[in-house]
């Protein structure tokens, strides 16, 4: 932002009143790094003018360098509240662009854990939205469940935050059955917290008046505005990837799509919920028909590294072996171009990649929803006060380091 | 995805079979149509008028400066969706140097605004009557385009507008 453009106004010198508010880039109630100036004229904020960036590290840049398998781990830093979500994201584009079918079982295990990375990321949301609305007792409820489902991850992938356990066509490992048996318990404990958490905050007076027709989107505005997700769901817009265009494998589950019509900060936050509850149907349909079978597509499609047991004993699993990690030997993806998005928990999660025949993309594009999400975040605000910022930004769940990427 | 063949039955009837191109990606995936960078803000706004295309989902651009085969230096991609229908389409127009502007689609979808600050950001393609049109990642003092195939991964752009303190200016 320069100089230039943070002058007042003509039009605001006249009117003295109205002066100017420097909220960000370090503020409790921003969570990461983001910034607005915002005019206020009084309590009641004229305009906001957004100022990114500061998280910026090029991601996108480093897609051009880093091939398909290395560069999941970029993906777990940007929605770092959801790396699951986004590693399936990555994947799902990239197998779409090299035309790769992952096997059933594969399919079903990144069913379960980008539900699970859902259901964490609204936990975080509702959560962290209603801890900066007065109700810090809901925060809690929802930080000890998050835990569970660390707990869950690592048992799957050996890591707690930034999972990376997706690889082109299958997964890091197979499953074990103490990840089973921990899902289920998750699937079997969680509604009693889940409905602690909604008789927290439901009929809570603070967090009912401060979120209540604050930041109201129409329906119109949040299509025309590319809104997608909870808070187009919020507003109106039927639109979910998980049913409109099936990906994985959504359409053998029986799950509903959350809306709501009115479009304000607190019909996000019933949306969020609500889908929760879907989302722990699903995982439990899935885990209990969880296929058998191997999680990677076979030695001969050339895409994944051959199972160790292979590589020791076998001279064509050694040979697959060493041919995948030797450069110009491994996986090609073709000279085509392709955008695929999956439902992510904040919304349309989608990548634009082409591939030039190597195994490292010449563009690596992320679509990120928090990006046109917070661009949404002037026209929300304006005419309401200084106090409903942090409900609405709550309620957007602004991942700074997705947003910048 | 099943309303594509009137989608394009009625881009012939408004624009003729010479000017676009229709193509699918290997795989099926996405549709496209290849559309002449002059008429882009008309194949647009027809598309979201008549064709029920109402949510811009995606529009970025590609450096092609290294990519063997490419005519065409910069390719702008817009991702079009009906909320209604679900059906999807990329419109994809090219751009060469020097005359890198294209019409802003800011009057159709407001949701353009930031996706063109960013692809102005990060390839320098200018958007006509775009409302404000400034940087929007990288800070306003910044030389250059980043995810121009012509800038390097290191060494550029990183520290080059901080003043070098010595001891004795000190």
């Amino acid at each position: 932002m320069s100089i230039s453009t943070l002058e007042i106004q003509p039009s605001h010198v006249e009117q003295e009143y109205r002066w100017t508010l420097n909220f960000g880039p370090q503020h409790p109630a921003t969570h990461t790094t983001l910034r607005l100036i915002l005019h206020i004229e009084g309590e009641r904020v004229v305009d906001a003018v957004p100022d990114i960036g500061y998280l910026h590290s090029g991601f996108e840049k480093i897609g051009e360098h880093l091939n398909f398998n290395q560069y999941v781990t970029v993906t777990d830093r940007m929605n770092y509240i959801s790396p699951m979500a986004n590693n399936v994201a990555w994947h799902h584009a990239c197998e779409t662009l090299m035309g790769i079918d992952v096997p059933k079982r594969c399919q079903y295990i990144r069913t379960i854990i980008t539900e699970l990375a859902r259901i964490g990321d609204h936990l975080l949301c509702n959560g962290a939205a209603a801890l900066d609305t007065g109700a810090f007792t809901a925060f809690l409820y929802a930080f000890n469940q998050r835990e569970l489902l660390y707990d869950i991850f690592e048992t799957a992938c050996g890591a707690r935050f930034t999972n990376s356990y997706t690889r082109v066509g299958g997964l890091m490992y197979d499953v074990t059955p103490a990840f089973i048996e921990k899902v289920r318990s998750f699937v079997r404990t969680f509604p009693r917290v889940h409905a602690d958490i909604v008789r927290l905050l439901n009929r809570n007076r603070i967090f009912v008046e401060r979120t209540k027709g604050i930041g109201v989107l129409t329906k119109a505005e949040a299509i025309n505005r590319g809104a997608s997700g909870p808070i187009a769901r919020a507003s109106g817009v039927t639109r979910d990837l998980r049913k409109d265009e099936p990906y994985l494998t959504y359409a053998d589950f029986d799950f509903n799509v959350c809306c709501s019509t009115v479009g304000d900060c607190f019909h996000r936050y019933l949306v969020r919920m609500d889908e929760i509850v879907e989302s722990l149907k699903i995982v439990d349909q899935a885990i209990e028909n969880l296929p058998p079978g191997p999680v990677n597509v076979p030695m001969g499609d050339r895409a994944v590294l051959p199972d160790k047991d292979l590589v020791y004993t076998t001279i064509e699993g050694l040979i697959a072996h060493f041919e995948m990690v030797m450069t110009n030997r491994g996986f090609h993806a073709p000279r085509e171009e392709c955008y695929a998005a999956i439902e992510s928990p904040n919304g349309e999660l989608g990548f634009y990649l082409v591939g030039d025949g190597s195994d490292i993309a010449y563009r690596a594009r992320c679509r990120p929803p928090s990006y046109i999400h917070f661009s949404l975040f002037p026209h929300l605000i304006k005419g309401h006060t200084v106090s409903d910022i942090v409900a609405v930004l709550g309620s957007l769940n602004i991942i700074a380091a997705e947003l910048d990427r | 995805m099943t309303d594509t063949p009137a989608t394009l039955e009625k881009l012939t009837a408004r624009f003729g079979e010479r000017s676009w191109t229709f193509s699918e990606s290997a795989n099926s995936a996405n549709r496209r149509i290849v559309v002449p960078s002059g008429q882009v803000f008309q194949f647009l706004e027809f598309l979201k008028t008549a064709c029920g295309f109402d949510m811009l989902a995606e529009l970025t651009c590609v450096d092609y400066l290294h990519f063997r085969g490419a005519a065409d230096r910069f390719g702008l991609v817009y991702g079009l969706a009906n909320t209604g229908t679900n059906e999807r389409l990329i419109v994809r127009c090219f751009l060469n140097e020097p005359d890198l502007a294209v019409p802003s689609a800011t009057p159709l979808w407001e949701s353009a605004n930031w996706f063109e600050r960013e692809v102005f950001d990060m390839f320098g393609v200018v958007f006509q009557g775009h409302p404000d049109l400034r940087r929007i990642l990288l800070p306003d003092e910044f030389e250059g385009h980043p995810l121009r195939k012509d800038y390097p991964l290191r060494g550029r752009g990183e520290r080059h507008n901080f003043q070098r303190i010595t001891r004795e200016d000190s």
